[in-house]
């Protein structure tokens, strides 16, 4: 049908005084999402704990096996701790912001996201603002496992550890754009979403080097683990701990993170962009 | 305010089988408005809204909502339309008014004005006392309330308001619709006219007594639009049932013919309205001349005169106005009743009910 004029319903004045422009909106918008996801766990901060308990299993359970199965610390470069705190790290990095998706999905459910969706807000803070979040639990996750670990032994370079802090937040905001790209293409299936969760982290895992080396694997897997970002992110975080600020392997670390959060961040945000309820 | 033109809606459900969940809807509604859309679960009401709402992609026709067409300026029409879908619009681990503070200043609200609005509107819909609560605290009518708020935050020319008191018990659907319709009267006093509202229920009494138009859906297409009144008076009329021996009914029903307001008689013999455990012998049965009349109270006194002048025994008689449910009927010979998942709202007497079907 041809609709050239539409000589309809009378114009209502609807922008507000002052239309901000597409960047501005972009990033007031990315404000308002980040601070609204950050209520919640400033409220309730506990609620980040609980997050830890896994990986504080693996530090309590696997760490005492990882000496003793290796037969000393030598191939763990003579500080056990130095060589598995920074992998517990990163892994509670992983488990956290692989599952953040599940937040997204309980608004998509509720019809949240839905009233979001039918206002002016740009779609690409909606994601952005989330993703941007994951860095608050992720650092303070991060932060206690450190403090609870001193009086174990750990003796970090405290330089190290920011920076070791800083690469895990740039790695959980690439992370979690996946992950509300996953709960956006899963929206239809919602029990997809920790089939696929489970089934990514642990190959992610394991390929890093975080719980064995992977020097004694076969080469294979020492060829796959360089497609996998987070061998850089656990290399270079075991550099830092060490106090070894200027090795090329921090470098690496901080390219993988940096990778990782802009293809995280874009994946996210099509997504986003092009899901229509 | 709004304007459709062969508006569809189809659905790909896999490679053999694709839903016409819309099959062109014409639709014009202007400015101050409140009009509900009625039909059966799956006759595209939905969907009709949430293309209207830019949330769904029309398949094919245009849609211009406040002025602006959803597919090409989806932005514009998102920051002039209020909307409150069928879920809960504000997030269960948010607190309330915090929720309608970002409401406000996602449509531009500073923090100032967006902070006012929202105490604004909490006392306005008797959730201040919650403002401080956590979404998930609250009932299920103090959220539909909390959705309704959001919905009205910038203060919406036109609000959708799909299935709003779906799963409200009746006093919260009442107290629901008190509010919404004070607001606007409210905004009517304040600045031209009232708020224009577009609501889907499949609640029938709802659209009968809220709305000042009822446009029936069905099969993804507009059936009727009118008034309820004229709705009923144009489509279904008035039921009158008249009680009577079962050798009387047969003469009962040719003088319902004759009357000129008559539209349709049906004779139903076996209705017996006797109290139950009374089974004796000389116990009168009676019959019901049911009579669809153009206005069933002014044609009783003619056909009580006439049934007296034929030596006939009126035992009883019952007039009941039509309900929408009558309109569907008379328009698609299915009840919409049989498709609600609410059972009626008991206006209409028994005995209708069983000379209606």
């Amino acid at each position: 049908m041809s609709h050239t004029t539409v000589a309809g319903p009378p114009r209502v004045p609807v922008a507000p005084a002052t239309t901000p422009s597409r960047a501005g909106r972009f990033w007031g918008d990315t404000g308002l999402v980040l601070v609204r996801e950050l209520r919640p766990l400033v409220r309730d901060p506990f609620s980040m704990l609980f997050g830890l308990v896994q990986p504080l299993f693996f530090l309590a359970l696997f760490g005492p096996l990882l000496v003793s199965s290796l037969g000393g610390t030598d191939a763990l470069g003579g500080d056990v701790w130095l060589w598995f705190v920074p992998s517990i790290l990163v892994m509670s990095t992983l488990f956290g912001t692989t599952g953040t998706g599940s937040n997204l999905q309980m608004e998509l459910v509720s019809g949240s996201h839905e009233r979001l969706l039918v206002t002016p807000m740009s779609r690409s803070a909606m994601l952005v603002g989330r993703a941007l979040k994951e860095v608050v639990p992720v650092v303070v996750q991060a932060l206690v496992v450190v403090l609870v670990m001193l009086p174990f032994g750990l003796r970090p370079d405290p330089l190290g550890v920011v920076l070791t802090l800083g690469q895990l937040a740039v790695l959980g905001v690439g992370i979690g754009g996946f992950s509300y790209a996953l709960a956006l293409a899963v929206r239809k299936q919602e029990w997809m979403f920790w089939v696929v969760q489970q089934t990514v982290i642990f190959p992610l895992m394991l390929l890093s080097g975080m719980l064995l080396p992977l020097d004694g694997g076969p080469a294979w897997m020492r060829t796959v683990s360089y497609a996998d970002p987070l061998r850089y992110v656990v290399d270079a975080a075991r550099e830092l701990f060490a106090g070894d600020l200027a090795s090329p392997a921090v470098l690496w670390g901080w390219v993988a993170a940096l990778l990782t959060a802009a293809a995280g961040l874009a994946v996210g945000v099509r997504t986003m962009e092009r899901a229509r309820a | 305010m709004i304007r459709t033109r062969g508006l569809t809606k189809d659905f790909v459900v896999s490679r053999h089988e694709t839903v016409h969940a819309v099959r062109g809807i014409d639709l014009d509604v202007e400015a101050g408005e409140l009009v509900a859309v009625l039909g059966p679960n799956g006759a595209g009401k939905t969907t009709t809204m949430r293309m209207l709402t830019t949330l769904l992609a029309p398949t094919s026709g245009t849609a211009h909502v406040a002025g602006h067409d959803v597919t090409t300026a989806p932005h514009r029409v998102r920051a002039a339309i209020g909307y409150v879908g069928q879920g809960n619009g504000a997030a269960s681990v948010q607190q309330v008014r915090d929720e309608l503070v970002l409401q406000g200043r996602v449509h531009g609200l500073d923090r100032r004005a967006a902070e006012y609005r929202a105490d604004e509107l909490l006392e306005a819909l008797d959730l201040a006392p919650l403002a401080r609560r956590k979404v998930d605290s609250l009932s299920g009518g103090q959220r539909r309330r909390l959705d309704v708020a959001l919905g009205l935050v910038q203060a919406p020319p036109l609000l959708f308001l799909d299935e709003p008191s779906t799963g409200l018990d009746p006093h919260n659907r009442a107290n629901l619709w008190e509010h919404v319709l004070r607001l606007r009267t409210r905004s009517a006093e304040s600045s031209g006219p009232p708020t224009t509202i577009v609501l889907t229920t499949h609640y029938l009494d709802e659209a009968d007594t809220m709305a000042e138009r009822v446009v029936v859906v069905d099969h993804g297409e507009v059936i009727a639009d009118d008034t309820a009144d004229a709705l009923k008076a144009d489509l279904a009329g008035d039921h009158v049932a008249l009680q009577a021996a079962p050798e009387h009914l047969a003469v009962l029903a040719q003088i319902a013919e004759r009357d000129a307001g008559t539209r349709e008689v049906a004779v139903d013999v076996t209705a017996d309205h006797d109290g139950a455990g009374d089974a004796g012998p000389d116990r009168l049965s009676t019959g019901v001349v049911s009579v669809r009349s153009t206005d069933g109270t002014r044609a009783v006194p003619g056909l009580l005169r006439a049934a007296d002048a034929a030596g006939v025994d009126v035992l009883g008689v019952q007039v009941s106005r039509p309900t929408l449910d009558d309109v569907f009927l008379a328009l698609t010979g299915r009840s919409l009743r049989e498709t609600a998942l609410d059972p009626s709202s008991g206006r209409t007497p028994d005995l209708t009910k069983e000379v209606a079907r």
